[in-house]
């Protein structure tokens, strides 16, 4: 009709336009699609690649810490624990209080799930309780199906068989803390939750070889973060193995006879320097901080007086007392002070300066000398070559047989001891002056001198091996195999002089009026060279004096004396030497010295190095004539078998 | 006898009216179909039935409905257009009154047997009024002012109810087809620049009636950035997979960005992304360009109908096609803010679809019909009757 009318025109321009705009519309589309994905193409391929795929940790398998024989002193083990998805289980609390009544959940416990579920996403699961016994684990599994979002499941923790025996040693593992973190390099595995982290004990020290490497996942996870599939897997490395010096039987051997003392005993190969025991009394259970420390357990542990966290055997420092002697004479003899057989008249005491130094023995020992003096601990003896000597001169000596310094053991903790000089002194706040008197202190090993059991096992290893500097290890794979003076340089002492400590140290046990004579191993003839120690924890005044120094048994524990005892053997051909102090045990020769002579004579028959050939050299038939002889008599009777 | 030659001749008509479709058309009308069940197939991994099966079943209602459509004659559509306006517009306040009881808004009202948008029906039915009223015009009316009453009116009614609803989106192209109608009718320039101003201050000043979320999506358009795991995350989502896909895209099954599901509603809103991601430039730029022809059609048949009804109705309804693949493709690549506009005949979902369909069907009646000489007055010359259906 108007198919040519200027209606139609009209319409027809504006179509065009129209028409134009929308293909320029159509082109703007195609201009963005250009620039989208062909200009910016790599940044956005980068952007998606970096969305879809998740670097997710394996945590490796930690390595286990064995004794010189492969048995396990930390392990891993099945671990049983009960997961909730919070996304499948619907009602999270109902659920969780379904499970409560399967296994045991405190309120507290209950409340940390929940925190930890309002932290996560929904669909990872939540720990609800690990740790759980076989039987809870069995009923878990029972009811689990009828429980949606409930997954029991088995991973692996850390556990040790013998809880209180290496408590110290194999030291523990823990939930990683800040102050960790702030302390350590980066580690990707602390971002994983059952990343556990060595807190104490060669779990600490080597935890870096213990812990492994890390695997590595590369997963497709969608928006959510829920995984798709594995894209790429690298399993990592699990950790090593240590394998320690350690005689696992030996030193549980020792933790038992130890009983409930608080005590330290330290054993070693005199020649390779491999601690064969390294036991701390009392010890605790390591298994209990692996999933956190109970609050109550804790406290206990920090409040007991006996201070079971402590490694006494590295960590502990305490006055060496007479142990210190053998050290004392051949620093004199070697300053040419004394002859071997000068005596010295020992009246019970010795008048210095304003003050009298008393020996242990009230009536006094009459004429000694440098051997007797030794066999029986006479103090006035000592305090002549002290009067005689320079402090400086006997802690050169000290220094040589290893005290007053670490030796680098693979351990935590492990403290430095005092053996103090002129200088020394001479760094202090106050009081910077040296005086004789305190020489005569040092010469009983009093007064400053501090050691730890680990020192004075290494001093009395260096007299036993011919004056080697024999360094201490806890790793089989550290140690030197053969004589000590094929791998260590001599400590610098003349056989003569040397000769009066051992010499000194057999008489102690064989010389017949011995502070240690019953301590003879009964089976094993000149099985052991050894000397007590008895050490202060206070000082006697001249007024507790004069009232009488009440005897051990009646001063509060606290107050007692340090039992101490060092020994080697043996004697003919020395192998292991020990080094032991009973906390406010009382006398060295009464308390410590038993303990010692036990378990040397378990280490001779145990015979971890090969050196002893372990077996008894006194044949049944022939111990029981000589018990019937009545020589030791007494040594039965009180500590029954040996 | 004359019932059977009736019958006879009648029949003869409608089959050279089959066969008179727009065959081509149709071909890239099943291309663009074709990607969508693809695509709808992909997003679902493979499940046939879970989205496919179905969009195919609503595809093939939808395609008879649109033959069907095509084949009645024009002057029927003329007759119906107001009262298929009205009915939208009864439908869209009984959906407004509904919400208000029921408390919540609602975009559909449930008729037992089926829901029914009456946003969707609201678009076809503005176009068809409004062509059927400047069908009556002549160009000197349409150049009075008075005659613009109407129209703003049939456009601006169903706008603030759509709003209301609130469906931003719908309302745009409701708005905005009405408008190009109006342009395309003739109405003086000068109207299209005073309204740009006032639409540019109403803009503004509706801005602040916007809901929060339809706010937010406005902030996010302008720094898709700065909220990346909030509102800006979805477009940031889908740039990311748009530009992964490169030249080639990333294969078919293969978008990570779809099937990881970082993309949001990519069965919906965000399915040209998915294809774009799949297939790369080249597969977006194909459907572009299926678009485009199906739109060139559209304004061809536009310009080859001899009655003013149809040649309106033909542009509304390719405008109306256009505005929905502008507004949905410049969306999901970060173009304009996000406003919830499906792909035609990609995007799941069955009103949209039949929507189109209609609409797809009306053009083709237009072009089946081009011949047909309507009256202002909507009568069909004597010597043409025969060819009434």
């Amino acid at each position: 009709m108007d198919i040519k009318g200027e209606r139609y025109r009209k319409l027809s321009r504006r179509a065009m336009i129209l028409g134009g705009a929308q293909a320029l519309g159509l082109l703007t589309l195609v201009g963005r699609m250009v620039h989208l994905q062909i200009v910016n193409a790599d940044q956005y391929k980068l952007l998606a690649e970096e969305n879809r795929v998740d670097l997710r940790l394996i945590s490796p398998l930690r390595g286990r810490i064995l004794d010189r024989h492969g048995k396990e002193l930390a392990s891993n083990q099945l671990n049983y624990r009960v997961s909730v998805i919070p996304e499948q289980a619907g009602d999270f609390e109902a659920t969780l209080a379904q499970l409560s009544g399967v296994i045991p959940l405190p309120p507290h416990k209950l409340e940390a799930v929940l925190r930890q579920a309002a932290r996560s996403r929904r669909f990872l699961p939540v720990t609800v309780s690990d740790n759980l016994t076989w039987e809870e684990f069995a009923r878990l599994n029972s009811i689990a199906p009828e429980l949606p979002g409930v997954q029991p499941d088995a991973g692996r923790s850390r556990f040790y068989p013998y809880p209180p025996e290496f408590a110290h040693l194999a030291g523990y593992v823990g939930q990683i803390t800040e102050d960790d973190l702030a302390k350590l390099p980066d580690d990707p595995l602390y971002m994983l939750p059952e990343f556990r982290i060595g807190k104490r004990g060669l779990e600490h020290y080597h935890d870096k070889t213990l812990r492994g490497v890390p695997g590595l996942r590369r997963v497709e996870v969608n928006a959510l973060g829920r995984e798709v599939r594995e894209l790429t897997r690298d399993d990592g490395v699990p950790g090593q193995d240590l394998v320690t010096s350690i005689d696992a039987d030996l030193q549980r051997f020792t933790m038992q006879r130890l009983a409930d003392q608080s005590a330290a005993v330290v054993v070693m190969n005199v020649h390779s320097g491999e601690v064969i025991t390294l036991a701390s009394a009392p010890g605790f259970d390591p298994n209990d901080f692996n999933f956190g420390i109970r609050t109550d357990v804790w406290k206990a542990l920090l409040k007991d007086e006996r201070k079971p966290l402590m490694n006494k055997t590295v960590q502990g420092q305490y006055p060496p007392g007479s142990t210190f002697k053998p050290i004392v004479a051949m620093a004199a003899l070697e300053a040419g002070l004394i002859g071997p057989q000068d005596t010295v008249f020992c009246g019970g005491g010795m008048r210095f300066g304003s003050r009298t130094f008393h020996c242990w023995k009230r009536g006094g020992h009459g004429s000694m000398n440098m051997i007797s003096a030794q066999e029986q601990s006479c103090d006035v003896y000592f305090y002549e070559l002290a009067r005689r000597m320079d402090v400086d001169t006997i802690a050169d000596m000290a220094r040589r047989f290893g005290l007053g310094h670490g030796h680098g053991i693979e351990i935590d903790h492990e403290k430095d001891g005092l053996v103090p000089t002129r200088a020394w002194k001479k760094t202090r706040k106050r009081d910077r002056k040296w005086h004789d008197g305190e020489t005569l202190s040092v010469s009983i090993g009093q007064g400053y001198m501090l050691a730890t059991p680990l020192q004075l096992a290494v001093m009395t290893a260096r007299i036993a091996n011919g004056g080697y500097a024999v360094t201490p290890t806890l790793v089989k794979a550290n140690a030197k195999p053969g004589r000590a003076a094929d791998n260590f340089p001599p400590v610098g002492v003349t056989p003569e002089v040397l000769k009066v400590a051992q010499d000194g140290m057999i008489a102690v046990m064989e010389g017949g009026r011995g502070t240690a004579g019953r301590a003879r191993i009964r089976d094993w003839p000149r099985g052991l060279a050894g000397k007590t120690g008895t050490s202060q924890v206070r000082a006697i005044t001249a007024a507790m004096r004069a009232g009488g120094v009440p005897k051990n048994e009646n001063r509060p524990w606290q107050e007692r004396d340090h039992a101490l005892f060092i020994a080697w053997g043996p004697v003919d051909d020395p192998a292991y030497a020990i080094a032991i102090i009973v906390e406010h045990g009382g006398g060295g020769s009464a308390v410590a010295a038993p303990i010692a002579r036990d378990i040397m004579r378990e280490a001779f028959i145990r015979d971890p190095c090969g050196l002893t050939g372990g077996r008894p050299m006194v044949a049944e038939a022939e111990l029981h004539e000589r018990f019937l002889d009545g020589h030791d008599h007494h040594d039965h009777d009180e500590h029954g078998h040996g | 006898m004359a019932d059977a030659r009736a019958a006879r001749n009648r029949y003869r008509l409608l089959m050279s009216k089959v066969m008179d479709l727009h065959g081509s058309m149709m071909i890239v009308l099943l291309c663009i179909a074709g990607i969508g069940f693809a695509m709808l197939y992909s997003v679902s991994s493979g499940d046939f039935g879970k989205l496919a099966g179905r969009q195919m079943v609503v595809f093939a209602i939808g395609f008879t409905c649109m033959v069907a459509i095509a084949l009645v004659h024009l002057r029927w559509w003329w007759k119906l257009s107001y009262t298929i306006y009205g009915v939208g517009l009864v439908m869209l306040i009984a959906v407004e009154i509904i919400g208000d009881i029921g408390g919540g808004a609602q975009r559909w009202l449930d008729l037992g047997f089926v829901r029914l948008q009456p946003s969707e029906i609201m678009k076809i039915g503005l176009v068809m009024a409004l062509a059927r009223y400047y069908h009556g015009l002549t160009l000197d009316e349409v150049k009075n002012l008075k005659t613009l009453i109407m129209p703003a009116l049939l456009i601006g009614l169903p706008s603030v109810l759509v709003l209301r609803q609130p469906d931003l989106g719908t309302m745009l192209l409701i708005a905005a087809g009405g408008t190009t109608l109006l342009f395309v009718a003739g109405v003086p320039r000068k109207v299209f620049l005073v309204g740009a101003v006032i639409a540019a201050a109403g803009a503004v000043g509706g801005f602040y009636q916007l809901h929060d979320y339809q706010r937010d999506r406005v902030f996010t358009f302008l720094d898709p950035d700065s909220d990346p795991l909030g509102t800006g995350y979805h477009i940031q989502q889908s740039k990311i997979a748009l530009g992964s896909g490169g030249v080639g895209g990333k294969g078919f099954m293969q978008g990570t960005q779809s099937h990881l599901d970082f993309l949001p509603e990519k069965q919906t809103d965000f399915i040209f992304t998915a294809l774009a991601e799949e297939f790369g430039f080249v597969g977006g730029l194909t459907l572009v360009i299926l678009y485009t022809v199906l739109i060139g059609y559209g304004f061809l048949i536009a310009l080859s109908a001899r009655n003013h009804f149809a040649r309106l109705m033909a542009v509304g309804v390719t405008t109306t096609f256009f505005l929905y693949v502008f507004i949905n493709i410049a969306m999901v690549m970060g173009l304009i803010p996000v406003v919830g506009v499906p792909l035609p005949l990609v995007s799941f979902g069955g009103s949209a679809m039949m929507t189109l369909l209609i609409g797809m069907g009306l053009l083709m009646n237009v072009y089946v019909h081009r011949n047909v000489v309507l009256s202002r007055q909507g009568t069909v010359p004597l010597a043409r009757q025969g060819t009434v259906l």
